[in-house]
């Protein structure tokens, strides 16, 4: 059946059954954290009771993208009871089944515990999700993605409609404009902008392309918004069609990700079958389509213009920009390309205003932000919040603290090409333009918390590891300048540098900053100068070789109770019962193993 | 540069033969599409040996350097076979920070290889992986389908234990 006004759209949306028309609505986390803890088992276990009991009815279990609090999954929100249940497993299906669906107990040893050991009931109540305000992930874990009656029953593809229907392309721009929405992929451009620079072009060809490379490798927001709301993304991809006169789009999704095809490929199905998407959409003389291009493992095919390369079967090097892609992209033609997040939100600003959106955030940073946090934090998950918001109610609010109220020096936001913020700044609220004012960047959302054990100079050497192996190689800063900088940080680490290495270091980093070509190599060394800058004591201990580099034995907290000699994987721990324990320092692997055994917290790191 | 001469007398006739009806499908430009080919190709072969990228290459009509140059540019691809079991250890930044590359190292010790090669026995091939969005389980190790969350550095030996054992009761 296909879809051709606003009011068959909306007698759809209509007949939709709601979740409140059952008697009971399980909203399983099928996210990738989750699956990981078998939640896909769960789920099937809890539905073969539901068919056996005949009471589909009734109970409507829906298998739901990422729940957001992934350190806690696999997650399970009930309605209408507004009970949440945490760390499910195969083990407790049978209760859930018995005592809540049939009896409606609530099994309190499922229940979260807040680190005031209060056991809480509802995720509304829990820190965790108290100040986060949804927008890009407004439809994520509510709704079955893999169900575009569902999308609909949340005013999906309205603002398709409405552009289509009651529109100009210069409207659509002038909102996306008005609303102060800027790229969330990194750079932080205004998206309005580049759509109208887009629109300007003349040319018989346009195309529009999502960025799903997602390559920080500490985040996840992408691949949930995929995942868990594929319509969003194609409803927006169509909407920046007829925004820009394209009518060809292209998802660009990293290889790994190939399971988040499953979903996005039924949603794109789903779309053309209601003539939402392909020929004469709405009815009107609109036609777009959605094309899937994989990616094979590249980080810097992030980068647009590498990315576009890929595209065309080619390596992924970058080309020098201008001309940009708005100019000349894709096949040679004018192209916007946007990351999945932006595109997510502009469904939601067609709908509600650009006024309403701009009323989130701060004066240039409109709307909210997605981050992916994780590290040593108490709460792991995706958190969505306003922009404006400070690091430390990230952190401590909705992170709730370090797990062992250990104190917590850094967080590492903007991945590979980002840097450290520590403590001092935790106060400053997040935006692009403060964030780059302190020296750090907004990046994609990659936020990774770090304890007073975290070793700053392992943590940079992570990060440098990581692109010098991704640098395409193309200019020779990047290629031979990243790989000189691992070298002499691992020199460092091995205990082989000296106090000369400092300041090579940083020689180095400034160079390949000045003189890459592309964001990968102008951005490379911005991990080792931050870390550098906010601790330098930790690269002196290094090249002046005063770092010690086994784990070691706090006598006098030691109580002999013998488990860290039981864990370690060298047997290099000896000790009687009841008597201090040593680590034989030579053949200590500083695998930490000890370290998390021991109840008196006697084992020092190095 | 070794001379481009295709030999397929090594290769599998059904499952070239499958990559040739992938290509069949493909619509507009082919060339275009040679990344796909080669996520076809791989899933088929296990790995791009040369004389896969040469057929790939003579079916889209391009030349080996460009198919080899493209296969060795991108680390998805494996131009070496892999072993029974691919073990990939999520070097994402949250696995970083909780000892990933104290877990990668006790593996790579304990199956004496290095990273993206095979061992020996022919069981296990060590790939680092970056985030796969499961950070709520740091450190991640997955043996092919199967993930392992919140691994210490002394269940390494275990988890090898149980696919050596596995393999030899097969
Ligand atoms: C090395 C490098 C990697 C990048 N990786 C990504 C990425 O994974 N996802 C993304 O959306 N943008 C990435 N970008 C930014 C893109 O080049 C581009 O600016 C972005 O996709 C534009 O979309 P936006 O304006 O919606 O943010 C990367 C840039 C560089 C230099
Ligand atoms: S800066 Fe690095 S990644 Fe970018 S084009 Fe140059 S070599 Fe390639
Ligand atoms: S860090 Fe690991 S190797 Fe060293 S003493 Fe502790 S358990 Fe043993
Ligand atoms: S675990 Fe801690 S307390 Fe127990 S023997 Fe080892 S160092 Fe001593
Ligand atoms: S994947 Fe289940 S809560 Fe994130």
């Amino acid at each position: 059946m296909k879809t051709n006004s606003l009011d068959s759209l909306k007698t759809w949306a209509k007949s939709v059954r709601s979740d409140s028309e059952f008697r009971i609505t399980i909203l399983a986390c099928a996210g990738t954290s989750c699956l990981s803890s078998e939640s896909d088992l769960i789920i099937e276990m809890l539905q073969a009771k539901i068919d056996e009991h005949n009471l589909n009815g009734e109970v409507n279990l829906k298998k739901v993208g990422c729940l957001r609090f992934c350190g806690e999954g696999p997650i399970m929100f009930i309605e209408p009871d507004n009970i949440t249940y945490v760390r499910v497993a195969i083990k407790d299906v049978d209760d859930i089944f018995t005592k809540h669906i049939l009896e409606g107990t609530t099994i309190t040893r499922l229940l979260y515990t807040s680190k005031k050991n209060e056991l809480i009931e509802s995720y509304e109540n829990m820190n965790f999700f108290k100040k986060q305000f949804r927008i890009a992930l407004r439809n994520v874990g509510d709704i079955d993605p893999r169900n575009i009656d569902e999308y609909v029953a949340q005013d999906g593809y309205k603002a398709l409609g409405m552009s289509l229907l009651e529109k100009t392309p210069d409207e659509v721009i002038k909102i996306v404009k008005e609303s102060g929405l800027r790229g969330r992929g990194g750079g932080g451009f205004p998206t309005g902008l580049k759509w109208a620079y887009t629109a300007a072009v003349k040319s018989d060809e346009k195309y529009v392309i999502c960025n799903a490379d997602e390559g920080d490798p500490g985040a996840f927001m992408d691949r949930s918004i995929i995942e868990g709301d594929p319509h969003s993304l194609i409803e927006a991809m169509t909407i920046a069609g007829y925004a820009i006169g394209a009518n060809q789009g292209y998802i660009y999704i990293r290889a790994e990700y190939a399971i988040s095809l499953e979903p996005l490929n039924i949603a794109l199905n789903q779309a053309k079958e209601h003539g939402l998407l392909g020929e004469n959409i709405f009815g009107t003389d609109f036609s777009f389509d959605i094309g899937i291009k994989l990616g094979a493992g590249a980080f810097v095919c992030g980068e647009e213009t590498a990315l576009i390369r890929s595209m065309e079967g080619h390596r992924g090097e970058p080309d020098k920009k201008p001309p940009y892609p708005s100019e000349s992209g894709f096949r040679g033609k004018p192209t916007s390309v946007n990351n999945v997040e932006t595109f997510v939100n502009v469904p939601a600003i067609i709908l509600n205003g650009a006024e309403w959106f701009a009323s989130f955030g701060t004066e240039r940073s409109k709307g909210t932000k997605v981050f992916a946090l994780a590290g040593n934090v108490k709460n792991i998950g995706l958190v969505e919040v306003p922009m404006g918001t400070t690091l430390r109610e990230i952190i401590f609010d909705i992170g709730g603290g370090h797990p062992e109220n250990k104190t917590i020096k850094a967080v590492q936001i903007g991945g590979p090409s980002g840097g450290v913020i520590t403590e001092e700044y935790f106060d400053t609220p997040i935006d692009y333009d403060s964030l780059t004012a302190i020296g750090a960047m907004m990046g994609s959302g990659g936020l990774i918390v770090m304890d007073e054990d975290s070793d700053m100079v392992e943590i940079a050497k992570f990060y440098l590891d990581f692109t010098q192996d991704e640098s395409c190689g193309k200019c020779t800063p990047c290629r031979i300048g990243t790989k000189r900088m691992f070298e002499i940080l691992e020199r460092l680490t091995n205990m082989e540098g000296e106090p000369a290495d400092l300041e090579r270091l940083e020689t180095l980093g400034y160079n390949i900053k000045n003189t890459s070509l592309c964001g990968l190599g102008q951005t490379a060394p911005n991990p080792v100068l931050s870390t550098m800058k906010f601790f330098k004591e930790e690269y002196e201990a290094y090249a002046y070789r005063t770092k010690r580099t086994s784990y070691a034995i706090e006598g006098k907290k030691c109580i002999g109770c013998t488990k860290c000699a039981r864990v370690c994987p060298v047997n290099c721990i000896t000790g009687k019962v009841r008597e201090i324990h040593t680590i034989d320092e030579s053949a200590c692997i500083a695998c930490g193993a000890c370290y998390d055994a021991c109840p008196t917290q006697a084992i020092l790191k190095p | 540069m070794r001379k481009e001469i295709l030999d397929i007398s090594q290769l599998d006739k059904s499952l070239l033969h499958e990559l040739d009806a992938y290509i069949d499908s493909l619509k507009g430009d082919k060339q275009e599409q040679l990344i796909h080919v080669l996520h076809r190709a791989q899933e088929l072969f296990g790995h791009l040996p040369y004389n896969v990228q040469l057929y790939v290459a003579h079916a889209l009509k391009l030349s080996g350097a460009k198919v080899n140059g493209v296969v060795t540019f991108y680390s998805f691809f494996n131009e070496e076979p892999t072993g029974k079991y691919t073990i990939s250890v999520c070097m994402g930044t949250a696995c970083f920070v909780k000892g990933a590359d104290k877990v990668l190292e006790r593996i790579l010790k304990l199956t004496k290889t290095k990273k993206n090669e095979m061992s020996e026995d022919g069981l296990f091939t060590i790939k680092d992986v970056r985030c796969i969005g499961a950070c709520g389980l740091a450190p991640i190790v997955t043996v092919n389908d199967k993930v392992y969350g919140k691994v210490k550095v002394n269940e390494v030996d275990g988890i090898l234990e149980k696919y050596r054992g596995d393999h030899h009761e097969n």
